[in-house]
This record gives C-alpha cells, structure tokens and sequence, in this order.
C-alpha cells in the first residue's frame, strides 16, 4: 500500500499560546510604570484563573450536548453563597494569624461551596435541561427561568443584601517584590487555578474517561454506537463543572470580599466571551481565552475603566477574524 | 435452515415529518457478507442507522440474534455485538490513531494478537499509530473507521459505503480487507455504490428502491444477470465496472 510519507505525531497549535505574552507585553507601554505593569499582570492572570474555573464546565456541557446552559450562573452564585456561610460561622479561624486556622475554615467552605454546586447542577440537569436536550430556543428559556428561580431562593436564604467576606488573616496582604506590590491571594488564586487546569488535563488526556469526553465532544452518536451512554458521561460532566463554578464562586467572593445573589449572572457574559475566543467544547482554549480575558480586563481597567468590557469584546472579535471557530476549534465530524 | 442473525420485519422509519422508510423487509443470515444496493436517497443509509438505533423505527421489528431491539438503544445494540461503520466515517480527529481504537475495546486494552492481524489488514493503522487521525488520508481513515469496528470481535458489522471516494488501488486493498473479514465469525451488512466492489465481495444481496426492499437474493445471480442490474440499479452503477 502507498501511504505517503510519515504525518506529524502531533498537531502542536502554540500559537494562541503565545497571545498571552504578546498582550502583557503590548500593555506595558502604556502603563506608567514596571512595579504597576507587574501587579496588573498578576491581577489579570489570577481573574483569569478564576474565569478558567467558572468556565470550564460550561464549554465541555456545551461539546458534549450541544446545550447552552444560560444558568450556569446561578452555581457560581450558590457556591460563593456556600462558602461565605462556612467562613462566617467559623470568624474565629478566619482572624486567626495562622494558616493551619485558616485553613480549617478554607478547606470545608471550599468543599461546601463545591458539593452546593455539584447537588445544584445534578437537581438542574434532571429537572430542567434533560426536558429539553436537542432544542436550543426551550434550553435558553428553561434555563433562564431556571436562573430567576435560583436567584429569588437565594434571597429567601441568604437575604436581598450584600454580605460582606473578609478575607482570612494570612492571605490579605501583598508581597512585596522590587518595587511591586503583589496581592497573596491573587498568587493563591493563581495557584489553584494552574492546580485545576492540570487536573483537568491529566484527565482528559491520560485517563480512559477523559478520552471518552473528548471524543463525545467531537461526535457523540459515534461514541455512542461504539457502546457507551453519552447521557451518564454528560451527568457526570454536568455535575463536575457545577462543582468547579462552585469553586470559582467562592474564590471570587473572598478576591471581592463580598458576596451578591447576581455574582454569578454578572459573569456569564464574560464566560460567554470566554468560550467563543478559545474555541466551544475546548478546555485548552477556554483556559488561554480566560487569562486573555483577565489581563485585558484588569489593563484597561486601569488605563480606561469604562472600556474594560468593551475591550474583550474586541478581543473577541480580534481573534474571530484570525480563527473563526476560536484559538482552538473543535472538530466535529 | 437456522434464524437469520439481523431480521428487518415491515420496518418504517421517519425523520421528522419525513417518511423514509416505508416497510423494509429483509435478512442478513448468521455467515457471509450482505450487500445492500439501491440508488442514492433510496435509504440505505437511513436503514443502517435504524439497525443501529441513531433513527427509531416508528413501526414494525428489528430482530437481532434471536431476540427484538427495536426499542434498543444504540449503546445497547453495540454492547450486544453490533458495529457501525458510518458514511462519513466518523472518525475522532483529534484522538490519535490508537486512541481512537482504544476507545473502541470496550473490554480493556487490545490483544496483541488482534492488533497484528488489524496491522496486517491494514498496515498505514501501525505507521501512524500515534498520528491524529484528522491528519490521515481519506483512504487511511475509511481503514481506521473499520479497524475500530473490528478491534474486538463483533458478530454484526454495518458498513457505509466503504469505497466512497477512494482511488482504485485503494479500492483492491479493501476488497482484499472484506475478504479477511469474511473469514472470521463476523457477519457483514455493507452498503455500496460500486458494482465491481459488490460482486467482488457480495454473498447475497439486498436491493433498495424509495424506502422499500424491491430484491433479494444471491449476489452471483444478480452478478451474472445484466438486465436484472439494469432493471434495478439503473446505469449509475453499470458506470463504475
Ligand atoms: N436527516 C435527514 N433529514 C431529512 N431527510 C433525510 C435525512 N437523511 C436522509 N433523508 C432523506 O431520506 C432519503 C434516504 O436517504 P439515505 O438513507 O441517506 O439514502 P441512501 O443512503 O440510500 O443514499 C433521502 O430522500 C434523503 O433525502
Ligand atoms: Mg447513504
């Protein structure tokens, strides 16, 4: 047989990747000074971090089902809400100038906030999306009366105000590197974000579930005439990336020190910029678009307020009319 | 003589308000490769995807090895030994070679053995192992959708036209594969356009016209009758000999 010569192992796209250096970089002419640029870039990348979190689970619900799951927000608000409640019922803790206090109230809000989230979506996805798989106009009604409704419980429980989050003792603060002024819990929240992004690439990458999810994002009939049941993987997915905004919902609480029913709504539009730059159904792109995301944001958030979602927006354009289908397209046969 | 393995009994299909198949009736005994012909749009397509459970009959039974999967789902039917091999291949591109068929054997890693005879139907499956499969030739990837089909042993195999697109001397190498997978247990229901490649292959035959069954019978009798060829495949098919 002639099979022409050998073909590349593997695809490697490092382009898009290298738009987030490019952007640091093209900022920081215009900011006035290093020290600033330095604590800007961080900003951007742990609010980008966060949006990653927020995210993930809304790209791969769409890959996997094609549903546009509008009221993705309310687990972000549920899990912020969740967790605020943990940190507030254990104050003493949060004062306290140690971080093994500290943490004895971090780790069980972080959980509450998650498993919140991950029951939440578990109820949603029987109760109000399996109804309506494969008919977009019903999805974006019911989830969007599905939002309302969660909104309103969340004001039956937690109240119509903001609650205000201090932060725990040992991550308020900055380092102070060179002359830059550099916030311990945006390196937190880088952190945990890089945890994540890794987590979720091992598996998707190095274990038989991940392969199962990546291929149902490309085409889940043949997935399931190789014999397995998209629907449970889909439950499965659905209930992580609940989770996981969860997570990202009581992070962004503490980064804003404060908690509102519409923490969540306020950021699906920028999810939604999220997901159409790095590609629907892309982990990797959804990761690269929400750090593009997150240093846009905080760099003209700085040199022009007003323009801060305006700018994504045209980043979100910008990176249109190179890759129509996002940094990283996702095949469907 | 013993049940036959798949049995289509009065099936009717529609898609959405469409009705497209209209009562089909027909065998595919338990040995032995089927051939399903017909013109373009006479359902061949949609009767595969039927068997398969991607459309819902709306009427009639679908009798599988002794047993009623009509009201299957389609992972059922796979996990019953059913495999599909889609017109469009269906193919995960940005899966690499193995781990489209990794994906496959359901019940665990494959068996080196299995693997070397699928390297030997096909060997480009062994070159570009670790390739995407989207960066594969269109002939490679007809061979990866069927090597995927097979990479465990299956009793039923459907397959969607095959040949579709391939160069001629590509077209040799699969009828050199269907002669291989005749060999083994597997019974196969294959649909195709191009004649040489039916008669090449075919044991029986069953031929298709406007959602029906209009012929069934052995695939060397309507090979050896012209007039019967052009009563029921008209000249589009008489063009590829
Ligand atoms: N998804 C669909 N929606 C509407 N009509 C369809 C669809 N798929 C196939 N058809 C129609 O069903 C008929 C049979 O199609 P098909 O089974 O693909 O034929 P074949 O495979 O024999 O060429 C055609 O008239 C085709 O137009
Ligand atoms: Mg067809």
């Amino acid at each position: 047989m002639s099979h022409g010569s050998a073909l590349p192992a593997q695809r490697l796209d490092w382009l898009p990747l290298a738009l987030i250096p490019a952007i640091a970089l093209a900022a920081l002419p215009f900011i006035p000074s290093l020290p600033t640029w330095v604590t800007l870039t961080v900003a951007g990348l742990a609010m980008g971090m966060m949006i990653f979190m927020m995210a993930a689970g809304l790209t791969l619900v769409f890959g996997l089902m094609d549903i546009m799951n509008f009221a993705h927000g309310v687990f972000i608000s549920v899990g912020a809400y969740a967790g605020t409640s943990v940190l507030l019922a254990m104050k003493p803790s949060m004062q306290a100038d140690s971080l093994a206090a500290n943490l004895s109230a971090i780790v069980p809000a972080v959980l509450a906030a998650m498993a919140l989230a991950g029951f939440l979506g578990w109820f949603f996805e029987r109760v109000v999306i399996r109804p309506v798989y494969g008919d977009h106009l019903k999805q974006i009604l019911v989830t969007m009366g599905g939002l309302i409704v969660v909104e309103q419980l969340i004001h039956v429980v937690w109240g119509p105000d903001i609650i205000p989050l201090p932060r725990p003792a040992t991550i308020t603060g900055s380092f102070i590197v060179g002359d830059a002024a550099i916030e311990r819990y945006r390196v937190l929240a880088v952190l945990v974000g890089l945890a994540v992004f890794a987590a979720m690439w091992l598996i998707l990458n190095r274990t038989r579930l991940g392969l199962l999810i990546r291929a149902g994002v490309e085409n889940r009939e043949m997935v399931e005439s190789l014999g397995y049941r998209i629907r449970s993987l889909f439950v499965g997915v659905f209930i992580a990336g609940s989770a996981l905004a969860g997570l990202g919902g009581v992070m962004w609480a503490l980064y804003q020190e404060s908690v509102n029913a519409q923490i969540g709504m306020q950021m699906m539009v920028v999810l939604f910029i999220v997901l159409i730059i790095g590609g629907l159904g892309s982990v990797g792109g959804c990761f690269v678009g929400a750090l593009l995301v997150g240093l846009m944001a905080n760099y003209t958030g700085y040199l022009a307020p007003k323009l801060a979602l305006g700018s994504n927006i045209l980043l979100m354009v910008l990176v249109l009319l190179w890759r129509p289908r996002g940094l990283f397209p996702v095949g469907r046969a | 003589m013993a049940e036959a393995l798949l049995a289509l009994a009065g099936v009717n299909t529609h898609i959405g308000q469409y009705h497209i198949l209209q009562g089909v009736d027909f065998e595919v005994p338990r040995a032995g490769l089927t051939m399903l012909l017909g013109r373009n749009g006479a359902g061949k397509t949609t009767t595969l995807r039927t068997v398969m459970g991607l459309w819902q009959a709306s009427a009639g039974a679908i009798r599988y090895d002794g047993a009623e999967i009509t009201r299957r789902t389609t992972p059922e039917r796979a996990r019953l030994g059913i495999a599909y091999v889609p017109e469009n291949m269906g193919i995960f591109a940005g899966l690499t070679v193995r781990e489209n068929l990794l994906l496959a054997a359901r019940s665990g890693p494959p068996e080196d053995r299995r693997l070397e005879w699928i390297f030997r139907l096909f060997p480009a499956m062994q070159k570009f192992w670790h390739a995407h499969a989207g960066n594969l030739s269109g002939g490679q990837k007809q061979m990866l959708a069927i090597a995927r089909a097979i990479v465990e042993p299956r009793r039923l195999l459907l397959v969607d036209e095959p040949t579709k697109g391939l160069a001629p001397s590509i077209i040799a190498n699969m009828i050199e594969a269907f002669r291989e997978l005749k060999r083994t247990e597997t019974s196969l229901l294959v649909v195709e356009q191009n004649f040489h490649f039916a008669r090449s292959v075919g044991d029986t035959v069953a031929v298709m016209d406007c959602g029906r069954i209009v012929h069934a019978g052995r695939m060397a009798d309507l090979a050896a009758d012209d007039s019967l060829q052009q009563k029921l495949l008209g000249l589009s098919l008489q063009a590829h000999q």
